[in-house]
This record gives C-alpha cells, sequence and structure tokens, in this order.
C-alpha cells in the first residue's frame, strides 16, 4: 500500500511538470497581451506599456520564463495577478469558498435524486416508473446549463419575481435572513447543475443496480426468505453504489470545469469565473495556477478512485 | 469656425445673450469637446458654472438605504494609477477624488480644490506657465488623517517615477509640482501649456495618500497594502475588495461635502454580460445602474418598456472610424508590411479617398445598427463643441464615386473590378469582432462593389487587435491591411493628446516596435506644424481653430468619420446619477440619490 502510494505520486510529478509546460507555451504562444487596453489609451505613453512588460518579465524568452514560473512554484509562491497584481493564491482561495458551496450542494443534490430514483427504476425495469425516469434522464443531460440556466432565469427572475439572478458571496444581514438570503441566490444554480449531474447519475445507477440484482446472491437472499425492502437495500443497492462512488469521484474535476458555464449566467464568484475572466484578460500567472489545480485535482481523484476500488473490493490488490 | 466668430460667440456669452450651454453644444458641433469649450469661457474671463451640485436634494446624510451598482467587467485593483481599464478607475473613483472633475457641459467643478484656478484669483499665471492650485482645508483621509498639499505633491513624485510604471504618467509629463503652503501647490509648466488642467483633474488626478503610500513608491509599488484596502478623501469608506467579484464601501461619515453622501453602503458587483446587466437593472430592478450597456439598441428599448429603468446617454469624443492606410501593407521593405517608405498604389490617389467616402451610408448604419446610442458624423472631433468643424458633410452617393473614379483613369475590367495601371481596386478591410462592426463593414463592403471596388472582409479577435503585442501582425498598429475600423476613446476634453494619433513623429513603425500612435503612417506638415502651435497657443480660440484645422485635413485625407458614440448606460428610474462623457461614470457619487 505504502510503496504503492509512492509510485503512484512519483508517476504523478513527471505528468503534472508536462502538463504545465505545454500549458505555459500555448499560453505563451496564444495572441494579446496583460496590457492590451493600455494600447489603445492615447493617455499612457508607450514606455509606460514598455516597462511594464519589462518588470513582469513579459518580454523574456518564453523557457527562462517557465523555468522562473516552476522555480517559483516549488516553493509555494504562486506569483501574482498582472491584472490585479495581487497573489494568485489569495484569489484562489477568496473563490474556492463559493465554488465549494455551489458544487457541492449540487453534487448532494444530484445524488439524492438519483440514487432512489434510480434504484427503484431498476428493481422495476420497464414499469411506467422506468420510463418516466428514462426519459427525464435523457431530457436533462441533452439540455446543455447555459439553456437550464437562462430557463430558469426568465421563469423565476423575470417572470415570477421569485429568485435574484446575481449571486453575492457576501450576503448582508445576520442570523436567519442570512442563511435564507444564501439559500435563495444558490436555488437556481445549483438547481441547474444539480440536475444535469442527476440525470446522467441515474442512467449510471440504474444500470449498475439491474446488473447486480441479475447475480446469485442476491436469488440466495431471496431464497432465505429476507423481504424485498431488505434485499434492495443490504445486498443489492450496497453493492451496486462501489461503480457510482468511483463514478463521483471521477467527475469530481469536470464538475469544477463543467460550472464555468453556470458561473458565468449567474455570476457566482467561483474559481471557473476567475478563469474565464484571466483568459480574457491574457492574465498568464492567474490560468496557469487555476488550471494547474485542476490537473492536480485529476490526478488525486484518479489516486482515490483507485483507492477506493480496492477498499470497497477486496479482490483488488495494490502489488 | 472663423477666429472672429468664435470671439463674437464668447462675448455673447459673457453679455448673457447666450446660454453657457448653447455655447457649448454649438462648439461641439464643431468638434471641440465640451471641457475644451468650457475651458475656452474660462479664459475669456467667463466663470464656470457649478448647475449640476444645485441639483442635490437630500438634507441630511445617509439614509439611503444601499445603492447597489452592477459592471460586467469588475474591478481588478484599486490603485488609480494602475488601473488598466475604466473599470479600475471606476472601482478607485468610490474612494479617490481628483481636485477637479469635468460635468458633461466642460464645466470643470472643484472636488478636492476649494476653486478652480483663473487669471482673476492668481491661480493662472498670464504666461501660461504656472498654475496654482488651492486646496480645500478641513478634509480628512478615511483614517483621520488630514489631507494636504503634501499629498497633492507626492502624487507627482508617485507617478513620475519611471519604476513605478503608472499608467496615468503621461498626464504629469514636462511639470514641477511645488509645495507653496500646506493648502496650496504650485505646477510649473516647461512651456506655456493651454491644457493646464489634466494632472490632478478627473480620471486621471486621484490624489492617494501620502503617509500610507510613501514606502511603496517605485519598484515597491506592487506591495502597499494600500492598493487592495484604499483609504481616500471619497464619500465611501473602503470595506471589502474581492478582485474581478465584489467591491463594498460605506457611508464616510465625515465627508467634506454638506448632507452627502445620501447612500448608507455602495456594492459594486462584477461578472456576466452587458446583456444580462441591462437586464438586471432595467427589467428586474434588482440593481440601480449598469455600467456601459454596449447591448444593441433594439434590445435595450425593450428592457426599457418595464419603465424600472431608463438608458443613460452622454456624448464624449469616442468616435467610431476608418483608417485608410498611406503605405502599401503588400509590399516588403526591409522585413517590414506598410513600410514608410512606400506609398499606397490606389489611396496615393484622391480621387480613390474621396470615392471612398462617398461610399460609406452613415446614416443607415446608425439607424439599423447603432440606433441612439452613436450619431453620424463626418468629423474626428466631435467634442467638446468649441473643437468641433462645421466645414465637412455627410454624403452619401454611389453615383458621384462611380463618376469621381472613372474619371480618374480607375476603369471597369473584365472581372467588374476597376483597376488603373495594372493594380485592382481590391482591398482587405479590418476591424475587431463586435456585431455591429462585422455589420457595419456587410453595408460598406455591398456599396463598394456597386462601383467595382472589391472588399476582403477581415476580423480579427479584439483581445489580438487592440494589444501591444509586438510579434503579431494583427493588431490594428501594425496595420497591415488596406482600411481598418475602431473606436478611439477622448479620454479627456482637450484633443491635444487625442490629436496626436496624425503627428509625423507619431508614426508606428517597426524601429519604434509600433508603439507610436499614428498608424495610417500618414505625414502632413501642415498638420505636424497646426499642432506644434497649438501646444503652446495660450489663447484658446486660435488654439480651437487650430484644432479645427487639423481635424479638416484629417477627414480630408486618410480618416473617413463614421459615427460619435456615445457611452449609456443603465440607471434606476428613481435614481439620480449625474453622468458625465468627459469623465468616469462615477465622477460625482457624491451626489447621487434616490427620489421618494
Amino acid at each position: 500500500m505504502g510503496a504503492f502510494l509512492i509510485r503512484r505520486f512519483l508517476i504523478a510529478i513527471p505528468s503534472l511538470l508536462g502538463i504545465s509546460l505545454i500549458l505555459f507555451i500555448v499560453l505563451a504562444m496564444a495572441p494579446g497581451d496583460p496590457f492590451g487596453e493600455l494600447a489603445s489609451n492615447p493617455n499612457v505613453p508607450p514606455e509606460v506599456r514598455m516597462a511594464l512588460r519589462a518588470k513582469f518579465g513579459l518580454d523574456d524568452p518564453i523557457l527562462l520564463r517557465y523555468v522562473r514560473w516552476v522555480m517559483a512554484m516549488a516553493q509555494g509562491d504562486w506569483g501574482f495577478s498582472f491584472a490585479s497584481r495581487v497573489n494568485v493564491d489569495d484569489l484562489i482561495l477568496q473563490r474556492v469558498p463559493t465554488t465549494l458551496l455551489v458544487i457541492g450542494s449540487s453534487q448532494i443534490l444530484a445524488l439524492t435524486i438519483a440514487i432512489p430514483v434510480g434504484i427503484l427504476a431498476a428493481i422495476r425495469p420497464y414499469s411506467i416508473f422506468d420510463q418516466i425516469a428514462n426519459t427525464l434522464a435523457f431530457v436533462g443531460f441533452s439540455l446543455p446549463t447555459f439553456f437550464t440556466g437562462l430557463l430558469f432565469i426568465l421563469l423565476f427572475s423575470i417572470k415570477l419575481d421569485w429568485l435574484p439572478f446575481v449571486y453575492q458571496a457576501n450576503v448582508p444581514g445576520t442570523g436567519l435572513t442570512w442563511v435564507w438570503g444564501h439559500i435563495k441566490q444558490a436555488i437556481m444554480p445549483v438547481c441547474v447543475l444539480g440536475f444535469f449531474q442527476a440525470a446522467s447519475y441515474t442512467r449510471y445507477v440504474r444500470s449498475a443496480v439491474l446488473d447486480v440484482a441479475r447475480l446469485d446472491y442476491v436469488t440466495t437472499a431471496r431464497a432465505k426468505g429476507l423481504s424485498e425492502k431488505v434485499v434492495t437495500v443490504r445486498h443489492v443497492a450496497r453493492n451496486a453504489l462501489i461503480p457510482v462512488v468511483t463514478l463521483v469521484a471521477l467527475q469530481m474535476p469536470a464538475v469544477f470545469g463543467g460550472a464555468i458555464v453556470t458561473e458565468q449566467i449567474f455570476r457566482v464568484p467561483g474559481i471557473g469565473s476567475l478563469l474565464i475572466s484571466a483568459m480574457l484578460a491574457n492574465d498568464t500567472p492567474v490560468i496557469m495556477a487555476v488550471t494547474f489545480v485542476f490537473a492536480c485535482l485529476v490526478v488525486l481523484f484518479n489516486l482515490i478512485a483507485d483507492l477506493l476500488y480496492g477498499w470497497l473490493d477486496p479482490r483488488i490488490s495494490f502489488g | 469656425m472663423k477666429e472672429q466668430d468664435l470671439r463674437n460667440l464668447i462675448e455673447d456669452v459673457r453679455d448673457g445673450r447666450m446660454s453657457r450651454r448653447s455655447f457649448v453644444r454649438r462648439m461641439m458641433a464643431v468638434g471641440l469637446t465640451a471641457p475644451m469649450a468650457g475651458m475656452m469661457l474660462h479664459h475669456s474671463g467667463v466663470a464656470f458654472a457649478a448647475d449640476v451640485r444645485t441639483e442635490y436634494k437630500p438634507t441630511k446624510a445617509g439614509g439611503g438605504g444601499p445603492l447597489k451598482l452592477l459592471f460586467w467587467q469588475a474591478p481588478t485593483l484599486i490603485n488609480p494609477h494602475f488601473a488598466t481599464g475604466t473599470k479600475d478607475q471606476e472601482g478607485s473613483r468610490i474612494f479617490y477624488e481628483p481636485l477637479a472633475a469635468w460635468d458633461n457641459d466642460g464645466n470643470l467643478m472643484p472636488i478636492l480644490a476649494a476653486e478652480i484656478p483663473s487669471k482673476e484669483n492668481g491661480g493662472l499665471s498670464a504666461d501660461g506657465t504656472q498654475v496654482t492650485w488651492k486646496l480645500k482645508q478641513g478634509v480628512k483621509w478615511h483614517d483621520g488623517k488630514p489631507f494636504t498639499a503634501d499629498d497633492v505633491v507626492f502624487n507627482f513624485e508617485y507617478v513620475t517615477n519611471p519604476a513605478t510604471a503608472a499608467i496615468t504618467g503621461g498626464s504629469y509629463k514636462d511639470m514641477k509640482v511645488e509645495k507653496v503652503n500646506d493648502f496650496a501647490i504650485k505646477i510649473i509648466f516647461a512651456k506655456p501649456t493651454p491644457f493646464w488642467a489634466d494632472a490632478f483633474v478627473a480620471t486621471v488626478g486621484m490624489i492617494i495618500p501620502k503617509h500610507l503610500f510613501k514606502d511603496f513608491v517605485g519598484d515597491k509599488s506592487r506591495d502597499a497594502p494600500t492598493n487592495l484596502s484604499p483609504i481616500g478623501t471619497g464619500p465611501y469608506k473602503f470595506v471589502e475588495f474581492k478582485p474581478g467579484d465584489l467591491l463594498r464601501g460605506e457611508r464616510n461619515p465625515d465627508y467634506h461635502m454638506p448632507n452627502r453622501p445620501f447612500f448608507d453602503t455602495i456594492e459594486m458587483k462584477g461578472g456576466g454580460d452587458a446583456v444580462s446587466a441591462a437586464r438586471a437593472v432595467l427589467q428586474t430592478g434588482e440593481y440601480d445602474f449598469g455600467w456601459n450597456m454596449q447591448v444593441e439598441d433594439e434590445i435595450l428599448k425593450r428592457l426599457e418598456t418595464g419603465g424600472k429603468g431608463r438608458i443613460d446617454l452622454v456624448y464624449g469624443g469616442n468616435v467610431e472610424f476608418i483608417q485608410l492606410n498611406a503605405t502599401d501593407p503588400n509590399t516588403e521593405v526591409d522585413g517590414e508590411k506598410s513600410s514608410v517608405k512606400t506609398k499606397h498604389p490606389a489611396f496615393s490617389d484622391p480621387a480613390v479617398r474621396k470615392a471612398l467616402n462617398l461610399l460609406i451610408d452613415r446614416n443607415s448604419v446608425q439607424q439599423f445598427i447603432y440606433g441612439r446610442t452613436g450619431k453620424p458624423t463626418a468629423n474626428i472631433l466631435n467634442g467638446p463643441d468649441q473643437f468641433v468643424s462645421k466645414a465637412n458633410k455627410i454624403e452619401f452617393d454611389v453615383a458621384k464615386a462611380e463618376k469621381l473614379l472613372e474619371d480618374a483613369g480607375w476603369k471597369k475590367g473584365a472581372d467588374g473590378i476597376r483597376a488603373k495601371d495594372g493594380y485592382k481596386l481590391k482591398f482587405v478591410y479590418q476591424t475587431s469582432i463586435n456585431a455591429p462592426r462585422q455589420k457595419t463593414q456587410a453595408i460598406i463592403k455591398q456599396a463598394a462593389q456597386k462601383v467595382g471596388i472589391d472588399m476582403e472582409i477581415k476580423s480579427v479577435s479584439a483581445s489580438v487587435f487592440f494589444s501591444s503585442d509586438v510579434a503579431n501582425p494583427d493588431t490594428y498598429p501594425h496595420f497591415y491591411a488596406d482600411m481598418q475600423m475602431f473606436t478611439f476613446n477622448m479620454t479627456q476634453p482637450d484633443p491635444a493628446v487625442f490629436m496626436l494619433q496624425y503627428v509625423s513623429w507619431e508614426i508606428a513603425t517597426k524601429e519604434n516596435k509600433w508603439q507610436g500612435r499614428n498608424v495610417i503612417r500618414w505625414k502632413n506638415d501642415e498638420y505636424d506644424n497646426l499642432y506644434k502651435s497649438s501646444q503652446n497657443e495660450l489663447d484658446p480660440v486660435k488654439r480651437a481653430a487650430a484644432f479645427i484645422k487639423m481635424n479638416d485635413l484629417v477627414v480630408a485625407n486618410y480618416v473617413l468619420p463614421l459615427l460619435h458614440r456615445a457611452q449609456s448606460t443603465a440607471i434606476n428610474s428613481k435614481l439620480k446619477a449625474p453622468q458625465s462623457g468627459w469623465d468616469n461614470n462615477l465622477w460625482l457619487l457624491s451626489d447621487w440619490f434616490r427620489e421618494a
């Protein structure tokens, strides 16, 4: 186990380095520069723009800039944003709670819908309930979040005027009004993301349960005279959830990425919207840091998934 | 407009036969900016009017609840001297103030100054080389320390230090700033300077406190903690800042203007896009103010119907225009296209330039694309009034254009494209990607086709087109095309900086890494001389006449103006928020209030 972990970490280092090198080169070769806006402002003398470029090292060769970035990163220095001149780690840490709150709630929502619906649909395949659930699931993951997001806004904010469509990290007030304010503004983004995820999870849970339900030990359990409820919950669901847990773990980085769109629509100040605005401003240090965090998440969750396999199914060993 | 006419107009204002405002309008119609017009009156001894402030009604400070501003591009930093765009300047303006600001009629209004310098009050020297600003007394920084002349002098030292790389530095060149006493400073210019009201005024003039920034000058400027938690003299005190997302402030109880500010808290939220920002102000009323509504007028009109908010349009000097390349983009000289050593084979013929000008249907572009947010114009200088030329007319006449080309010897070939001496009228016409711009390109291409001119339309991503990237040939300073279209923002009421675009010493070349302002690479001695003389001409009337002449020279040659563009904002119906085309949106935030 220990040797396995060490081996995995050693493999992760060169792959992360490779990812960061490719990212850096692509960004450096991409057109545009962080001080573009200054170029069309007639009051800013060219000397100032050149001085800024020199000051932030933009005129140095790409490889030299990359080496500088890696060295700083290795020492825990994430650099600072060209646009806001704030340290990148501060910038990211400011956004993390919101992202976790919105994404976390949407995942919980997705699972609370998907697991019971998926199991119910699977124990009575091709029943009316199964067909309705299937149809909804297909509709759910065919509709992109930017579309459902706009629909929600048009319906709940503009037509009905129930919910605000601009998300705020800080809600004024204290106590219950504060809690209610947070819930109210989170309803739409969480639902949009949650329903989208729930749709694909439902399909997954259903097929996993169907697979397990046909196995011999389930028949044995039934033959022992156990009630249908106990068979489903104790024997079927528990085993069917092994692949689902892995799926959720592996989906996490993708969910961070997928939330970019939702964050833009509702102005949720999460990591996704930070990445978008940094890209628009050609703010290389921020783009590097955020994408690097995503890369680390992918590696980390892959590792967690592998470990979960072993823990859930003892037949898998880490030899 | 002749010099004598201008003098008569000024006399009319002095004697009360004409209102200030109509004078300013007249001047804007001939190409001057409003502040320029105001300065002209001011120079001639007609005092500035201060009518905007009198519209403020609340009789006590506070009690107005929260003020919510929505900026689809959020501020990313709040040091006015580092601002990389208007969003950052607006964020800074909540907390920091300049000595004076520009209202929409081009009047200079004192903010941290006790009065506006004039010859009468001894603020301006007769030879135009010295300005004395008297500062308002009893103003306190948000941390309770007094605001004094030392702070103003420090700002000058801060921005002129090259290592600070302050983007406001350009406004503080060629001058010295001295402390006269605790509440007066003196600016000494190297040469007579007619536009003295640049340093310490408006957007570039926001004053930061010496006691908090003095240890963070030059190389250390990024480390100042106050870069992120500003302490200014403004109507609101800093509470919280999340770059790119949220900026919050609360009422400054010690504000130096009576009964102000009205609102208890202020919030500037960012992110999203302009359309949904317009919706949050105009349709749902969730926000009080929406910044920079770059949305097609049709959509804005539809959102306005609910009556929750209105679109406020102010016209500064922003102008959308087409530039013709004076050099040849298809010939390479010493590894450089569009080299000054070449001449454009078609545009060097004035008939072609005139014909193109006749082929632009400005009225249709305005009517079908820009709506209320633009006015057709034949001038490059569209304000303030005193600088606006009346000599140029808008004309759209395909037949006349055809005749011009025919008479100049450009004959149609078998392919329907006109040519002369083997050179075909085939042009590459580039602009940035932006729906109204691509529609405009299509309208002009269509008209050109009718007379046998072929245009290849090219659209470049805005982040590339407007960048200063030396290595990318698609930026507008490289101008490796025959024609290009964009908007130049006139950020000051004085045209001096704006008109630098066409002087020969600003020509952008490979040698200066395309950092020059003159990207059409047009060289005209008459223009150069007019510009030089305007720099030291103290008589505002003569100076204005010079700028009008420069405008006429430019538009008769390589620049085809299209539209005078408005800055549009969405404002809640009950909110009173005076706007100015010559300053930031939040230039008079202290006087914003909500009507009961």
